[in-house]
């Protein structure tokens, strides 16, 4: 059975609900000219205690073992897949389609994926940390291979032949010696499939893939580049209104005072207050804006902190963490002894700003409810964590909840959570109707949570010969993901610290693998300019796993390493660095123009290793995306607050990786086909900011040490 | 002020009944069910909303309803001709140049923009037009070869 990892930093899922709905009468404003007349009950109410805490129970919930919980087969041999997993951009439907293709030997195109439905589809956590290729994967591949055995035996049944004489082809099985073959469909006549999924049944390996490992297209490409595929927003139930939520002046604040009566007048518009919680819905977009626009709202507001005092902040409120070991702390031998042994020390402080993911389509959500049975789309990574939340906050049985996730326009995991979805809900309650909610980019903004802002202090001890020999590791509020070093350093104290964060925070694409990497590789090339040795030969030196020394040595040998000399307008850098079974290393060039204090990242060459490949050009546009994602986070990217306010909300004022920004990009794609497939949409990202850092310092002798590293240019 | 009541989309004629200071983006979508056209941030900034007026790229999210009536109006729904993908469409599968796809449509249609007013555009200069448009997932180097391929495509044919 797959073990469930739970990685400390996913503050979004510990974090209290955001909503504690009421859902009683008085809380009502009835519509006066517009003739919506609001029906609700008050059993749904009383149906229920709060269950609390539905967003912790389901990890590690084991999956179901019958063949026709995931697999299904048509009597017209259509093949319907269905994985709780979800599409925002990682490529799954379409590689999960390959894995399943390959196993049971059917062309791509008879092959359906049901993705997070959770009336439809097996209970899922969620589609994040870089599971669905190591995991579901995996689990489909046993699933198609279980149901391939299955179907030779139902053949070999029926025609009283050897199983060992007939061979599955192109959705048939086939009895080559008397050249009779049946489909798929015709053996199967829609039933559904009872075996028991068997853990070691035969699948193919890497090797003799014909389908997995190669790069196929998009299977639902068409249906993006000609504007057809619905997402959540463009979704239109029949006799649906417009949902927008009244926001507080500030976080935290807390109503006091509310005049709704302008707004109630408008026509056919729904108020709702309910605790907090005011919000619209309305026959228009349009006119819920007004709505909202013509609530009179007074809002109590508590001074807070600021993003000038962050890093301040961040290391006076660091709780206590349990437990030094595991995931969030490591100690090996003694630091002061490690650092005896040393002839030179060094210290440093990183620190990494809080930064949005900004996925180009908002959270949204479309909402009904019918006969106490609530149906949601929502664009979320966690559909059934989602109907947790749903479930929890209407005080309903999970199975009277149902959400759907169309294929999304992106999460880097920021869309753990079901907010619009219990806004859509709750306005669709109160209205009687289907109600569509889609956030603005100021919400999405300010009302979304945000990748965790960190400090990282490093202490370490080097020998003359650059050996490392004491290594500290500090780490407040970011995270614990890929806080350990790959490098062989006898004595080691390392420690992830909880601290009390001013904004909301939650994952977001590696989590703190991204802050941890910065700290680590530009502290690496810190000591190798201490002890006057080459970046990459002081890595090699202190590095054995074979793993991470091949990425380090593809990269500089594809990017030319050492073969160029900086100058003072042109530098190069390389970081290496591990995290959720695959290895990464980038060299970047960078440009600098030293008038205007303009960094350009000129070329950047990542090797990538992640077991064997499922989808080579997949893959590379993953990393790809990944290396321009960081860029934003490595150079400019930062969220800006003041008592409780974003002051940058917006992508005029929140300046996102754009065409101009974009360097050569080459990828090395190193295929290990005596590896398990690793997941690949996370760890990419995590070399590119450090090796950048590096190559502004080759160029510069100016070390950079926080990310952003230039917002305003380079100064100075 | 009276409603605008008619709009010429993608070569047809469609009644309706819409205030003129809507913005363009949400009379397609909401009125006209044309959702191929993305909101992605309601100033200007993000390029999902791109349509053509009069061949021209505009963001519709900032377009107001009273500026695009009587003019002509192309949205990605328009480019698909009995059932032949538009040679852009062609190349952004080619290319693989999307990922979650939202932001695809506007892309499209920005390149459209471009290679009919410059057919054999530079890559300095795709990176010029195609400035405004984001692409979060990354994919823009991609999304430059697929404007270089379906330019390539074209040479000589009008799009």
């Amino acid at each position: 059975m797959t073990e469930i990892i739970y990685e400390p930093e996913r503050y979004e899922l510990e974090a209290a609900p955001v909503y504690h709905f009421e859902l009683a009468r008085r809380d009502f404003f009835k519509v006066l000219g517009g003739g919506i007349v609001v029906i609700f009950t008050l059993k749904d109410v009383l149906a229920q205690q709060e269950s609390g805490g539905g967003r912790q129970r389901d990890f590690g919930r084991a999956m179901p073992q019958e063949i026709g919980a995931w697999l299904h087969i048509g009597e017209d041999s259509v093949v319907t897949v269905y994985t709780g997993k979800v599409e925002v951009g990682q490529n799954i439907r379409t590689s999960l389609t390959q894995v399943v293709a390959e196993e049971l030997h059917v062309p791509l195109t008879a092959i359906r994926l049901v993705m997070g439905d959770t009336e439809l589809t097996p209970f899922d956590m969620g589609t994040f940390g870089s599971r669905t290729t190591p995991v579901m994967a995996t689990q489909l591949r046993r699933v198609a291979a279980t149901a391939r055995e299955l179907l030779l035996d139902l053949a070999a049944e029926q025609w009283k032949e050897d199983r060992a004489s007939l061979v599955v082809s192109e959705g048939k099985i086939v009895h080559p010696a008397t050249k009779r073959s049946l489909s798929f469909g015709q053996l199967t006549r829609g039933q559904k499939l009872m075996k028991t999924i068997s853990g070691n049944v035969a699948t193919t390996p890497a090797d003799q893939w014909r389908v997995a490992g190669k790069s196929v297209p998009k299977v639902d490409g068409r249906v993006f580049v000609t504007g057809k595929h619905q997402f959540t927003p463009d979704i239109k139930l029949p006799g649906m209104l417009y949902g927008k939520v009244l926001r507080p002046a500030a976080f935290g604040a807390t109503l006091a005072s509310l005049d709704t009566q302008a707004a109630e007048n408008l026509p056919g518009v729904v108020v709702v207050r309910d605790g907090n919680f005011v919000g619209v819905a309305a026959p228009s977009e349009h006119l819920a804006a007004r709505a909202i626009a013509a609530i009179k709202a007074e809002w109590k507001t508590t001074p807070q902190p600021s993003s000038k005092e962050l890093f301040d902040y961040l290391k006076k409120n660091a709780v206590e963490t349990q437990g030094a070991e595991g995931r969030s702390g490591f100690t090996r031998g003694s630091i002061t002894e490690g650092l005896a042994a040393a002839q030179h020390k060094l210290e440093g402080t990183y620190t990494v700003a809080y930064i949005a993911h900004a996925p180009l389509e908002p959270r949204a959500a479309v909402a009904e409810w019918r006969d106490d049975r609530l149906t949601v789309w929502t664009g979320t990574q966690r559909p059934f964590g989602v109907r947790s939340e749903l479930a929890t906050a209407f005080r309903i049985p999970e199975e009277r909840v149902r959400v759907i996730m169309p294929d999304t326009g992106s999460g880097y995991g920021g869309k753990h959570t079901g907010e619009a979805a219990l806004e859509a809900a709750r306005l669709a309650k109160a209205a009687g109707k289907p109600v569509k909610l889609v956030w603005t980019r100021e919400e999405e903004f300010t009302w979304a949570y945000f990748r965790p802002a960190g400090v990282i202090e490093i202490a370490s001890g080097v020998q003359n010969d650059g050996t490392i020999t004491a290594w500290e590791f500090h780490n407040y509020n970011s995270g614990a993901a890929a806080i350990r070093t790959l490098y062989d350093i006898p004595h080691q104290r390392i420690q992830f610290h909880a601290a009390r964060s001013p904004l909301r925070q939650g994952s977001y694409r590696a989590l703190a693998a991204t802050a941890n990497h910065f700290a680590r590789e530009t502290h690496m090339d810190e000591l190798a300019a201490l002890v006057k040795m080459d970046p990459l030969e002081f890595r090699l030196k202190n590095l054995k796993d074979e793993r991470l020394r091949a990425v380090l040595e593809a990269a500089a040998k594809a990017f030319g390493w050492g073969k160029r000399k900086a100058s003072s307008d042109r530098g190069f850098g390389i970081a290496g660095g591990f995290e959720k079974g695959s290895y990464v290393a980038s060299c970047a060039e960078v440009a600098l123009d030293r008038k205007s204090g303009q960094v350009r990242i000129t070329r950047v060459v990542t090797a990538f290793e992640c077991g064997a490949i499922i989808n080579p050009d997949g893959l590379k546009n993953q990393i790809e995306g990944a290396i321009v994602q960081g860029i934003g986070g490595a150079l400019f990217e930062a969220i800006e607050f003041e008592d409780g306010k974003i002051l940058n909300p917006r992508f005029s004022r929140y300046r996102v990786p754009r065409f101009s920004d974009l360097p050569l990009l080459e990828t090395i794609l190193l295929d290990r086909k005596d590896l398990p497939s690793a997941g690949a949409g996370e760890t990419p990202i995590v070399c590119l900011a450090p090796a950048v850092g590096n190559a502004i310092f080759n160029a510069t002798g100016v070390r950079l040490r926080s990310l952003p590293m230039v917002p305003n240019g380079l100064q100075a | 002020m009276s409603k605008v009541t008619e709009l010429y989309v993608n070569g047809s004629r469609h009644r309706l009944a819409a205030e003129p200071e809507r913005s363009l983006l949400s009379v397609l979508r909401e009125e006209l069910n044309l959702t191929g056209s993305k909101y992605g941030c309601g100033e200007g900034q993000c390029g999902a909303c791109t349509v053509l007026l009069d061949g021209r790229p505009v963001r519709s999210c900032i377009t107001l309803l009273s500026a695009a009536a009587g003019k002509q109006i192309t949205t990605i729904e328009g480019l698909e001709k009995n059932g032949r993908l538009h040679p852009l469409q062609q190349a952004f599968l080619d290319a693989d140049a999307l990922q979650c796809g939202y932001c695809t449509p506007g892309m499209i249609i920005s390149a459209l923009g471009l290679l009919r007013k410059n057919p054999n555009p530079s890559e300095q200069e795709i990176i010029q037009a195609m400035e405004g448009n984001i692409c979060r997932c990354g994919t823009y180097p991609r999304i430059v070869a697929a404007i270089r391929q379906a330019a390539k495509a074209q040479k000589g044919g009008a799009l």
